[in-house]
């Protein structure tokens, strides 16, 4: 293996800086004791405990991780299903273009996403909040849980599936007593996956959201043009830290492949 | 083991007609076959010859494009695999990493309506069986290549299955354990007396294995029979040189059939051999196969040069010129003293000595 050049080190050092330096500033300031922003005051976590005093940041909070829950739970589901019916040794007619047609949402703009989904939803007359997003949400995640099972399920033996059968196992045991425990570490990972995208959503959850339903996102953004307070970097911070937890596990979970 | 099995009554696997078509690629053409039960038949011959497809016709993931596979006399058409008494060994052994060597010798039993302490005594005699009793709780993925083969083995054979169906059961072992192994598996099928039907490349193993050996290729049986059938009256030039090496000496065939002894016009002479199969009809081109251990050399015979001498331990194989540039080999015991550039004769029995037709390869 050949060292890096230090050139290379500081091109590297550069990337990162410009990726994670407005991150951390973020996170340093929520532990400012001043009110002002951009004047340091000494180390305190007095806006994490106001926190849980401003009641509509709690709420939308709270239902942020419902709807994350929800959906994810829901595009974990189909996703999966998705990937199972899309596995590359089934061949049928138009695969190739069902299978397009599922990775799609990952690279449509969101705008156009939460737009169609709002077209549909005033279509059919469905009276917008809480179910609205997670219905969208669990759209626009679907196609992510489902690339990463089908990635795993690529790996998977086919011979373990035709040894289960052969075994005695008919196809819903086949799949119940070996498919599924040997691609649980995908499917989780794909939940977690889905779980931080819809945390993170703010451009589909404002477009089919309602009333009694807004999102930690929507909420912060809303405030956000009123001034940025130390309580909004609070959150914030503690919004990346559950995000990277998630981001985390998702990613241990991918990489202990074929264990 | 202390039961000693019956005699099996079942486990008679028969193809009728068989074929298999991917496609456009006939993968399996025509295979007609009747094994006995209780018996090891080996499947020989080279990857992409259809034999593994045969295989996975019989445990049903794969359905005969044309053609009815019976099990004892029933006709398999249509049944899933989760339904066929027979059960397979897998060439990649493709145990369940999620479940330890207990716990992938218990999932065939665990389908069937067995209660627990019946599904503990069989896998703890399924594994006293392949001697693995000390390593029930390890995974797979702790285990050797050796002990996975018996893992596979054992889970295979847990269901008792009329026919157990193995695919390059010795493939991925390393020369000396596959050798070990190869003697195991059939003192196992010896006490079992299941019906064994055994996919394999290596001639070696087939013979060693088998009751019968079918050779295949391009998807069709090309002969069947017991190793020393197939070594001593090959039916063509493919099945001769598969077994072991020979000479092949081409010409003309003479008068003559099959069951008789035929005369074949080659450019060394005219040479007389044993026609077993039919090569062809007078006038026709034919092949003489001959085994070098058949072919004496002495004072008289086919006159020829001794290129060189090669000493092997149990025999010497030489290599004779012959008058139309030719080289034969030929082997003996050692001892005999020929030295190289020394004019020799070759000579050998006709009845050692096999007439195959010139075509098909």
């Amino acid at each position: 293996m050949s060292r890096a050049h230090p050139l290379a080190w500081a091109a590297l050092g550069l990337g990162m800086v410009f990726l994670y330096g407005p991150i951390l500033l973020l996170v340093v300031y929520s532990f400012n004791a001043s009110r002002l922003v951009t004047v340091w005051a000494g180390f305190s976590t007095r806006w994490y405990a106001g926190l849980l005093d401003n009641g509509p940041l709690v709420e939308s909070a709270l239902v942020t991780l419902k709807v994350a829950l929800a959906s994810a739970g829901l595009a974990t589901m189909l996703g999966t299903l998705a990937a199972l019916a899309l596995d590359g040794r089934r061949r049928f007619p138009g695969r190739p273009l069902l299978t397009g047609l599922v990775y799609a949402p990952m690279v449509m703009p969101e705008v156009i996403t939460g737009l169609s989904l709002l077209l549909l939803f005033v279509g059919l007359g469905i009276p917008r909040g809480f179910w609205t997003i997670v219905i969208a949400h669990a759209t626009f995640t679907l196609c992510f849980v489902a690339v990463v099972v089908q990635a795993r399920l690529r790996h998977l033996d086919r011979s373990l599936l035709e040894a289960a059968a052969d075994l005695g196992a008919a196809p819903v045991t086949v799949f119940r007593t070996v498919t599924l425990p040997l691609i649980a570490p995908a499917v989780i990972a794909g939940f977690l996956l889905a779980f931080t995208l819809s945390m993170d959503d703010l451009v589909i959850a404002s477009f089919v959201s309602g009333p009694g339903a807004t999102t930690l996102p929507m909420r912060l953004y809303s405030q956000v043009r009123l001034g940025v307070t130390p309580e909004i970097n609070a959150i914030s911070t503690l919004l990346i830290g559950a995000v990277s937890l998630a981001v985390l596990g998702a990613s241990v979970l991918t990489a202990r492949r074929g264990r | 083991m202390t039961t000693p099995a019956p005699p099996p009554a079942t486990g008679r696997l028969r193809f009728e007609a068989i074929s298999k078509r991917f496609d456009t690629h006939l993968a399996v053409d025509g295979v007609d076959l009747d094994l006995a039960p209780g018996a090891v038949f080996c499947l020989l011959g080279p990857s992409g010859c259809g034999k593994s497809t045969l295989l996975r016709l019989t445990a049903g993931f794969e359905e005969p494009s044309a053609g009815r596979i019976l099990l004892d006399g029933q006709d398999l058409a249509g049944v899933p695999p989760h339904r066929r008494p027979v059960n397979m060994m897998f060439q990649s052994y493709a145990l369940f990493p999620h479940r330890d060597v207990a716990r992938n010798v218990a999932y065939g039993l665990e389908r069937e309506a067995l209660s627990r302490s019946e599904i503990a005594a069989r896998v703890a005699e399924m594994l006293r069986l392949v001697q693995l009793e000390a390593l029930s709780t390890r995974r797979p993925d702790q285990l050797s290549g050796g002990q996975r083969q018996r893992v596979a083995l054992a889970r295979a054979l847990a269901k008792r299955p009329r026919v157990l169906l193995l695919d390059e059961p010795l493939g991925a072992l390393d020369r000396a354990l596959r050798e070990e192994t190869q003697a195991e598996l059939r003192a196992l099928q010896r006490r079992l007396g299941t019906t064994f039907v055994v996919v394999t490349h290596d001639p070696a193993e087939a013979m060693v294995l088998a009751d019968r050996i079918g050779v295949m290729a391009a998807g069709r049986l090309v002969q069947v029979g017991p190793a020393a059938e197939l070594y001593e009256r090959p039916a063509t030039r493919y099945v001769a040189g598969l077994l072991g090496d020979v000479n092949l000496i081409e010409g003309r065939l003479g008068e003559g059939g099959a069951g008789t002894l035929r005369s074949l016009d080659t450019p060394l002479g005219p040479l007389r051999a044993f026609d077993h199969h039919g090569a062809g009809a007078a006038g026709a081109p034919g092949l003489l196969a001959l085994r070098p251990e058949r072919l004496t050399l002495g004072s008289e015979g086919l006159p020829g040069t001794l290129l060189d001498a090669t000493y092997l331990g149990e025999k010497i194989l030489y290599r004779v010129g012959m008058a139309d540039g030719r080289v034969l080999r030929a082997s003996g015991a050692p001892g005999a003293g020929f030295s190289a550039g020394a004019p020799v004769h070759l000579a050998f029995a006709p009845e050692a000595a096999s007439l195959l037709p010139a075509e098909p390869a």
